[in-house]
């Protein structure tokens, strides 16, 4: 800073010439012109948020449509989600029936529900799940996230409020 | 040279021959007389596709090619995607523009005779191209699928029916099947973003790099003069000077697009509706008038193989002008010229000025 000030001020309003006061004002042109194009640009591609994506419940089955030991994939939102009727359970009580996401949390793999075993099984790499959404085995992180699960008349509702 | 301190700069010289480019660059020039303004018209011309190319990228992230949902996706890119109405706008104003460049670009080329010897091949290429940006056109009217794009396929297409003996056959290629339906709309739609990109991109590389081998036309005018010592042969450095002002034509001609699209953003129309019937004087884009109108007063076979050979002419138009090609102004081929944009002008104009007619 005190460099500049000893200089004289016409000196200093040389240093200043007029190749670099235009070169600046192109240069800046140029920005505001590139800032402008690329701004749109961004906002474009991002895309806007869907109205009523947030999905919170959802009609996945009639009562009877279950037998007891059998699941049943269904759209929840923009994912699939399992719904399970327990061994020996109640087709008529809410209780009977548990509800997960059915997307595997190791690699987003959909899983399906084996009888045979009574476990909810990832075929991708041989995960397993318990009717609680824990993982048993196999390389899961994390357990599925549960559903809430409501009968109102002949309909089973899931939702992912928090039972 | 410019300083090669930059290590980038040595890495890539070493490899790809930067200097050699350069080199190049540096020397290219344009020529500088009293009609050199025409040249900008061919840049013009070439920014325009570009603009299209990176704009109808950009709408193909949210545009869906079904009868079901083109209208649809089109109003969602219009009124929920940000700034998508400017996007869309943006790609239709500088259509219109581009069509109306390659015009300007093609008749000033005309006039000025550029297509002589030894650029045949030059114009041959631009002709075709023009050819396709008006296919472009054509294709990319349909795709928001409202009424007036439907109408305006169903007639555009059932000129295919003209054509000897595989008419039939060409319109049930070009529609997807007898009528114009959601399958003419998924086959324009792959017209309009693959085929005619693939060709317009070839066809455009030839086009310049024989404009690049050949060096741009002077007018004979200017070529007399130079030879009876009435005027010097000057050039102008590609770069930077011809460029510069290139690019200031390009941002000025972005201004005026974005004005445009800023004050009448392009509008989606009516849902296509095969139950309702056409509206009173309905015409097609404008550059396509000049054609519908004549049809109005000739027979339909007289009007569509009139414009038929006469594209065809228009295409070996320089095999037919042997003055020009010896370097002697050729006057009956101005005038030719300037009868043809008169009679596109006037024909348009009674279209528009007396739809009734």
């Amino acid at each position: 800073m005190l460099e500049i000030d000893i200089y004289p001020l016409e000196m200093r309003l040389e240093k200043v010439s007029r190749r670099n006061a235009i070169n600046i004002l192109l240069g800046s042109g140029i920005a505001a012109l590139g800032a402008g194009t690329i701004y749109p640009i961004i906002r474009y591609i991002i895309p806007p948020a869907e109205s009523g994506s947030g999905t919170s419940s959802v009609s996945a089955a009639k009562v009877g449509e279950l037998k007891p030991n059998e699941g049943k994939i269904f759209k929840f939102g923009d994912k699939p989600a399992i719904l399970v009727l327990k061994a020996g359970g109640d087709p008529s009580s809410a209780a009977s029936y548990v509800a997960f996401t059915a997307v595997c949390t190791h690699l987003g793999c959909t899983v399906q529900y084996r009888a045979d075993i009574k476990n909810i099984w990832c075929a991708c790499h041989n995960g397993h799940y318990d009717l609680n959404g824990m993982v048993i085995s196999g390389p899961p992180p994390t357990p599925l996230t549960a559903y809430t699960v409501a009968i109102k008349g002949e309909e089973i509702f899931v939702s992912s409020a928090k039972a | 040279m410019a300083e090669h301190s930059n290590w980038l700069y040595r890495w890539l010289d070493e490899r790809v021959d930067l200097q050699g480019l350069e080199k190049f660059l540096r020397h290219k020039t344009v020529p500088y007389h009293r009609h050199s303004i025409w040249y900008y018209v061919g840049g013009m011309t070439l920014y325009l596709f570009v603009v299209q190319v990176i704009t109808g990228i950009l709408l193909l992230l949210y545009y869906k090619p079904t009868a079901e949902s083109a209208y649809e996706s089109v109003q969602y890119i219009m009124t929920e995607v940000p700034f998508g109405w400017l996007v869309r706008s943006i790609h239709s104003y500088a259509a219109n523009l581009f069509i109306g460049c390659v015009f300007v670009h093609m008749f000033s080329v005309f006039i000025m005779k550029a297509y002589r010897k030894p650029r045949e091949f030059t114009w041959i290429s631009g002709a075709l191209l023009l050819f396709l940006a008006m296919g472009f056109g054509f294709s990319g009217y349909l795709l928001p699928w409202n009424q007036l794009a439907y109408l305006a396929t169903n007639v555009g297409t059932s000129f295919a029916t003209m054509v000897p003996v595989v008419g039939p056959w060409i319109l049930e290629f070009l529609r997807g099947g007898k009528e114009v339906t959601g399958a003419t709309l998924t086959r324009f739609f792959g017209f309009h973003v693959a085929v005619l990109p693939g060709l317009t991109t070839a066809l455009l590389a030839v086009h310049l790099l024989f404009v690049q081998r050949q060096g741009m036309s002077v007018p004979i005018v200017i070529e007399d003069e130079i030879s009876s010592k009435k005027a010097d042969r000057r050039e102008l450095p590609f770069i930077p000077n011809f460029l510069f002002r290139d690019m200031l034509g390009w941002t000025l001609a972005l201004g005026l697009i974005i004005l445009l699209a800023t004050l009448f953003p392009w509008e989606v129309g009516d849902k296509a509706d095969i139950l309702k019937p056409a509206p009173a004087h309905i015409r097609p884009e404008w550059y396509f008038v000049f054609m519908y109108q004549t049809l109005k007063y000739v027979p339909k076979v007289v009007g569509v193989f009139g414009f038929a050979i006469a594209g065809m002419v228009w295409v070996l138009l320089p095999f037919f002008d042997r003055k020009s090609n010896r370097g002697i102004s050729n006057k009956l081929y101005t005038a030719i010229g300037i009868i043809v944009v008169a009679y596109m002008i006037i024909m348009t104009a009674v279209a528009y000025l007396a739809p009734g007619e």
